[in-house]
């Protein structure tokens, strides 16, 4: 034991899961009991930011948010939803059980989206912000998980499966596939499970 | 009612020595013509070397010349202050020669009386005021009157806010006087034989009654005509029956009395801000470096905190003009992420702007502009917390995402009682949607305009389901919907026209 001690003090090894047992509070359940266990902490990490890698719209993305949605919601607190990539069909999302007065989209594209991501992200009165960002790149990604964490607010933000590659410097990075599944790219504080978890619905 | 007046007697001279880096320095304003140049005002470096109003400019200048031994007693070290820069209008045989017995750094500085800089300061003192009060008057030179009986639940009482007045007059530098009364006439008058006091209804009269003639904004030759007829003080007047009075001195009496008591309304220009806010700092030599600027900058920032605080605002964006010795001003424009008026932290925001500045030129003066002010709500956690606190919140963001984006970019959700989907999802399409959820599977996405898809489709998964609307506004749909697997196994809304070939996207399923 003292030498793994000895060890970790050399930074020759270090603890993957130092911090892993992260208070309940600091997250948020998903809604999805599979997806609950595997995230560290238990669901979503609070101020910070989630990526959601997809095909496009329609991959699920829905089905993956809408029960946190529809839970903060309820409670009666604001949620944003920054250029979407089509208009959300209120009936569904109703039937969804979100309330919608507490719903708000902002159809706006390009630099303006990622000003309004920013700022909607550091004001820290939303429960929740849900970006589509193709544009965004690395350092957008970096404003803004530092702009999440500043207004303690928890934010989504969804770009093309193309930016696979790309390094994020985002806590938690999702990759949405066919038929309601989800790939844990990357959790900070925890292992990023090999298996894909279904969370249903989607395509 | 109840007024406050305030008198400044030493406005001109303290408002000068708001732009001088060392205010302590010998310090005076002169006025005349410029051979015959007499001290106006000087401060209390300057008196205490003797120099007085009136004085002729050279006989003053002359006093910083003779051995400190012979001049009146001061503050030890108080003289050994070093002056920052030369005064403008200094005359160049008055420049201290060094020797033995001399105090070679210390001279007296010197600046014209313009009475156009006191009537800015007075206004910007208005602007002040306007922070604790609507009514605020310019009416009588060298003061200010408001009234603050409706600020009193706000402030608190008396005491606690004559406290605070004083406090910030004393932060501004601005020496003063300030009585309370019912009435702004009476308020202005009593001022000038009193400090803090306050005056009810009751007490007015005797209050009144107390002060002598001269001191009671009476014209003089109104003040001769009553001395010689025996009369000294206020209150001898009260005890004449009035038309006696009104017919041995006349009616401009009669009102000033009147208006004194509060029986007469005294009609007041009130002062209205400007929702602007420029000032100047000009630089007796030119400035190079960027750290020279700071000071100005911070008075600039402290005047513009006071003006944002009379307006109850604060400022989103504003921008600094620095005007160049041999070429166009450079311009700073300084944006901030969100609304503020605290000096201190436009301050630091400001030099973290200016750091990034190079210099185009020697500076010759600092313009600081706010073309327009934004409402501004203090973030006091410790008062509201929770809820309010969100809501606030919300509503600041919600006001400055549609002061950048515009209006219809912000749109709520809003469910309408509509068939057609592309109907149903415009803002103030019709009736709101009752509590009855549609049962049917509808796609949480909508695609602003369908489009021909059938090649992209692997198979159709569930329907038809006919939707067929609005023919009452001739914008009649007639459609059959199928839920549809894409080509990558998303699920997709498409729609046929009965009796047509063609499928067209009009919505996913997330």
């Amino acid at each position: 034991m003292n030498e793994l001690e000895s060890l970790i003090d050399s930074r020759q090894v270090w603890r993957v899961q130092s911090d892993v047992d992260e208070p309940r509070d600091r997250v948020e359940a998903t809604g999805h009991a599979a997806l609950d266990s595997v995230l560290p902490g238990g669901g979503w990490p609070r101020s910070a930011v989630s990526e959601l890698l997809s095909n496009g719209t329609g991959s699920g993305e829905l089905a993956l948010l809408w029960p946190l949605l529809a839970r903060l919601t309820a409670a009666a607190e604001p949620v944003v939803l920054i250029s979407p990539p089509a208009m959300p069909y209120p009936a569904a999302w109703r039937g969804a059980g979100l309330t919608l007065s507490q719903c708000h989209w902002l159809d706006v594209t390009g630099r303006e989206a990622l000003w309004a991501t920013e700022q909607c992200l550091r004001a820290g009165c939303c429960a929740a912000v849900v970006a589509w960002l193709p544009q965004a790149d690395a350092r957008a990604m970096r404003r803004l998980q530092v702009a999440a964490a500043s207004g303690e607010t928890l934010a989504f933000v969804s770009r093309p499966v193309g930016r696979l590659e790309e390094a994020s410097p985002v806590s938690l990075r999702l990759r949405l596939h066919r038929h309601g599944e989800a790939e844990i790219l990357k959790c900070r504080g925890g292992w990023a499970p090999v298996k894909r978890i279904a969370f249903g619905g989607g395509g | 009612m109840r007024w406050i007046c305030l008198l400044f007697p030493r406005l001109a001279l303290e408002g000068a020595l708001r732009r001088r880096a060392d205010p302590e320095a010998p310090f005076a304003l002169t006025d005349g013509p410029p051979q015959r140049q007499i001290i106006r005002a000087a401060n209390a470096a300057a008196r205490t070397r003797g120099v007085r109003p009136g004085q002729a400019l050279g006989f003053a200048e002359a006093l910083f010349m003779a051995p400190l031994s012979k001049a009146p007693e001061a503050a030890p070290g108080r003289f050994r202050v070093p002056v920052a820069a030369p005064g403008r209008f200094k005359a160049p045989e008055a420049a201290p020669e060094k020797g033995a017995g001399f105090e070679s750094s210390q001279r007296l500085e010197t600046a014209a009386y313009e009475s156009a800089l006191v009537e800015r300061w007075r206004h910007r003192l208005a602007a002040w005021a306007y922070g604790y009060s609507a009514q605020v008057s310019l009416h009588y030179p060298h003061a200010l009157v408001f009234e603050v009986a409706s600020g009193f639940s706000l402030f608190g009482p008396w005491p606690n806010l004559e406290a605070r007045l004083r406090r910030e007059l004393d932060e501004l530098g601005f020496s003063h006087r300030l009585v309370i009364a019912p009435n702004p006439a009476a308020a202005r008058v009593l001022v000038n034989a009193h400090d803090g006091m306050a005056v009810d209804d009751a007490g007015l009269e005797s209050a009144l009654g107390a002060l002598r003639l001269e001191r009671a904004g009476l014209a003089r030759e109104e003040v001769e005509t009553l001395k010689r007829s025996g009369f000294r003080y206020l209150g001898e007047l009260f005890a004449l029956p009035r038309s006696a009075l009104a017919r041995r001195f006349g009616a401009s009496v009669m009102r000033h009395l009147g208006e004194l008591r509060g029986e007469w309304p005294l009609a007041l220009d009130l002062y209205r801000p400007s929702t602007r806010f420029s000032r100047r700092f000009e630089f007796d030599r030119p400035v190079h470096a960027v750290a020279s600027l700071a000071f100005p900058l911070k008075r600039l920032l402290q005047e513009l905190g006071l003006f944002l605080i009379g307006q109850d605002a604060g400022v989103e964006r504003f921008r600094l003009t620095l005007e160049l010795e041999d070429r166009s001003p450079q311009y700073v424009d300084i944006g901030l992420l969100r609304v503020q008026r605290d000096p201190d932290t436009l301050l630091t925001l400001t030099r973290a702007h200016l750091e990034r500045v190079r210099l185009e030129g020697p500076v010759m003066a600092l313009e600081l502009g706010a073309e327009q002010v934004s409402d501004y709500t203090p973030l006091r956690r410790e008062l509201l917390d929770g809820p309010a606190r969100q809501a606030q919140a919300w509503t600041e963001l919600h006001q400055r995402l549609v002061a950048r984006l515009g209006a219809s970019a912000l749109k709520p959700l809003i469910e309408h009682r509509e068939h057609r989907p592309e109907a149903a999802v415009l803002a103030a399409a019709g009736p709101r949607a009752g509590e009855t959820l549609e049962r049917r599977r509808r796609p949480g996405w909508l695609v602003a305009e369908p489009q021909r898809c059938e090649a992209e489709i692997t198979r159709l998964l569930a329907g038809p389901e006919r939707i067929e609307s609005g023919w009452w506004d001739g914008d009649d749909v007639r459609r059959d919907y199928y839920l549809a697997e894409w080509h990558d196994g998303r699920h997709a809304w498409v729609w046929r026209q009965p009796g047509q070939p063609g499928l067209y996207l009009h919505g996913w399923f997330g």
